[in-house]
């Protein structure tokens, strides 16, 4: 069996789609979560299909059901945070062997399998579909939804887990060559992941006469929700609060984006239980429904490095694709829990949102003049996202699912949480969902 | 600053000859009157191969944007740091963007929208010459 990626047609990639057909058909009812840890350690109790197996039977557990009854599988096979096993390491054999392998012996260190999980969860006796969402947990979740809408499957298990290995990353091969070919002969003048996104947010400065500084009071709050969200890996292992000092005194990588505007990879893995309403009604949970999906794939993107007009173009059009699927106005959003690594362009996805009626150029000034917490009236990204728990790009899914069930625990915001919005990775590409109490 | 060669390839072969002679060209569809950026097999407005063409830009733009680089894994870079790496958006079309070094600029010094023009730099590995670009005074 060789899982196949998800075909174009089960995406929403423009306007004029209207309400999405499946919504509140579906629903996500479980929620597990691996430990975490800043790296690999080598043994094969914590290599990534380990964590990925403890995260899918977590969320089995969650929802209530017996695994018997997972009849399908959608994951991102792809679990670098951006470290790939170096050329000439040797493959740990012991790892390999400890686990009923695929034809890939890297496939459970390195990457990740539909096939290599069910070779060792024989609880799960009856998958009959699998299917990737490349890139990322908002594109696994768009497939799965659409996938059950559709009737290819029941009851799904969602899957993202990410690997994080020793060493610098991207410091050797191409990077260390004194001639450079193909692609990257136009970008490797810039350097860091994040040298494109701080260009946009430079312009963005210019463009709104605002200064970094004024990310100071998003990125504490990001961080104080992060510490208050147990499966993450700061409250795990670093319970550090983040002072204004702290983050605008951090070394720069690529200034604007100093330290803390770029998120920390870490090794963690999370799997979620998607099933039709109807079946998640007698399920242990309270269902938190699909209302719509979008995605972000045909940005009009110039030239190599996205701009600022581009980022916040293709924004707004997320945003009023997701209101149009959802069939809600930004207004019904009791909170917004949108892609943060980088820390910068949550403002783009903010403004894109019109969240709290928030218009572009207004959302540093919205960070010092208004109460963002979780007490607040408008609780932005009561996850703390990437800033708040490390490199995974799905705590904000987890808290979307985890603020509506009502059992999000010190994170719960104050108010009813009705309506939440999460999805990512880039302004110009990516997968975004919203999610709600109630199924229309 | 000592970059990396880039070596020519048959999708930018035209760019890098007119580099090495000091020249500026810019991939065009002849069909739809389209500049394009990074160098690519087909138009990404019709999709054709048929109508590319090598256009002679006047060497001119602007700053749009930058960074200051402090944490570059490309370790021929890793010398100079702190650098600046401007976005430089053509006259003829401020869609079509290039990086730039910014050669003569003070790092962190760098005038948002001030007018730059195109230089001839020669690289250290193999002697191509790439685009770079100075702050008109």
């Amino acid at each position: 069996m060789v899982t196949p990626i998800a075909p174009a047609s089960m995406y929403r990639t423009r306007e004029g789609l209207g309400l999405w057909e499946h919504k509140g058909k579906v629903a996500a009812v479980g929620v597990g979560h691996s430990k975490t840890a800043r790296r690999w350690d080598g043994t094969a109790e914590n290599c990534i299909g380990a964590w990925a197996i403890e995260a899918m039977r977590k969320a089995i557990e969650d929802a209530g059901i017996s695994p018997s009854e997972v009849d399908g599988i959608v994951l991102d096979t792809t679990t670098t945070t951006g470290a790939h096993w170096p050329a000439g390491r040797p493959i740990p054999t012991e790892v390999v062997n400890a686990y009923k392998p695929t034809d890939d012996p890297l496939d459970g260190i390195a990457k990740l399998s539909a096939e290599w999980l069910i070779n060792n969860m024989p609880e799960l006796t009856n998958v009959k579909f699998t299917m990737v969402g490349p890139g990322c947990m908002s594109n696994v979740i768009v497939v799965a939804s659409q996938a059950i809408g559709d009737g290819l499957a029941n009851t799904c298990l969602l899957v993202k887990a990410w690997h994080n290995l020793d060493g610098r990353y991207y410091q050797g091969g191409a990077n260390a060559e004194p001639t450079i070919s193909g692609y990257a002969k136009w970008s490797n003048w810039a350097g860091p992941a994040s040298f494109g996104t701080a260009t946009q947010f430079q312009r963005y400065l210019h463009k709104y006469n605002k200064s970094h500084d004024m990310m100071a009071p998003f990125m504490i709050n990001s961080r104080e929700n992060g510490l208050k969200f147990p499966e993450g890996y700061w409250y795990q292992h670093r319970p550090e609060h983040l002072t204004y000092e702290d983050y605008v005194n951090a070394r720069w990588v690529a200034k604007p984006a100093n330290l803390y505007d770029n998120d920390i990879p870490i090794m963690a893995a999370a799997s979620y239980l998607f099933t039709t309403a109807d079946r998640a009604k007698d399920m242990k949970q309270k269902p938190v429904y699909i209302l719509g999906h979008a995605t972000n794939a045909t940005p009009k993107i110039r030239s190599g490095q996205p701009t600022l007009e581009e980022c916040e173009d293709a924004c707004a059009t997320t945003g009023r694709q997701l209101y149009e699927a959802a069939g809600i106005k930004a207004s019904d959003l009791s909170f917004e829990n949108m892609y943060d690594g980088f820390s910068l362009f949550h403002v783009f996805h903010l403004e894109g949102l019109r969240f709290a009626n928030i218009q572009p150029g207004e959302a540093l000034d919205y960070f010092q003049s208004e109460d963002i917490s979780i007490h607040g009236p408008n609780p932005i990204s009561p996850s703390g996202g990437n800033v708040g728990s490390g490199r995974t790009r799905y705590w904000k899914h987890t808290d979307c699912i985890q603020q509506i069930q009502g059992r999000a625990g010190e994170r719960q915001i104050s108010k009813p949480a009705e309506i939440g919005v999460s999805g990512g990775p880039m302004p110009t590409g990516g997968n975004f969902t919203v999610w709600g109490a109630n199924p229309d | 600053m000592p970059k990396q060669s880039p070596v020519p390839e048959d999708v930018d072969r035209g760019f890098f000859e007119a580099a090495n002679q000091d020249r500026l060209v810019i991939q065009n569809c002849t069909a739809c009157n389209r500049l394009q950026h990074p160098p690519q097999p087909a138009c990404g407005a019709c999709g054709s191969a048929d109508h590319l063409e090598w256009k002679e830009m006047s060497g001119k733009g602007t700053i749009y944007s930058y960074a200051v680089v402090y944490d570059s894994p490309v370790a021929s870079l890793q010398a100079d740091q702190p650098y600046n790496c401007a976005i430089i958006a053509l006259d003829e079309d401020p869609g079509i963007k290039m990086l730039s070094h910014l050669p003569g600029t003070p790092v962190d010094e760098v005038p948002m929208d001030a007018p730059v023009r195109a230089i001839f730099e020669v690289t250290q590995a193999t002697g191509q010459k790439v685009v770079e670009w100075q702050v008109v005074n």
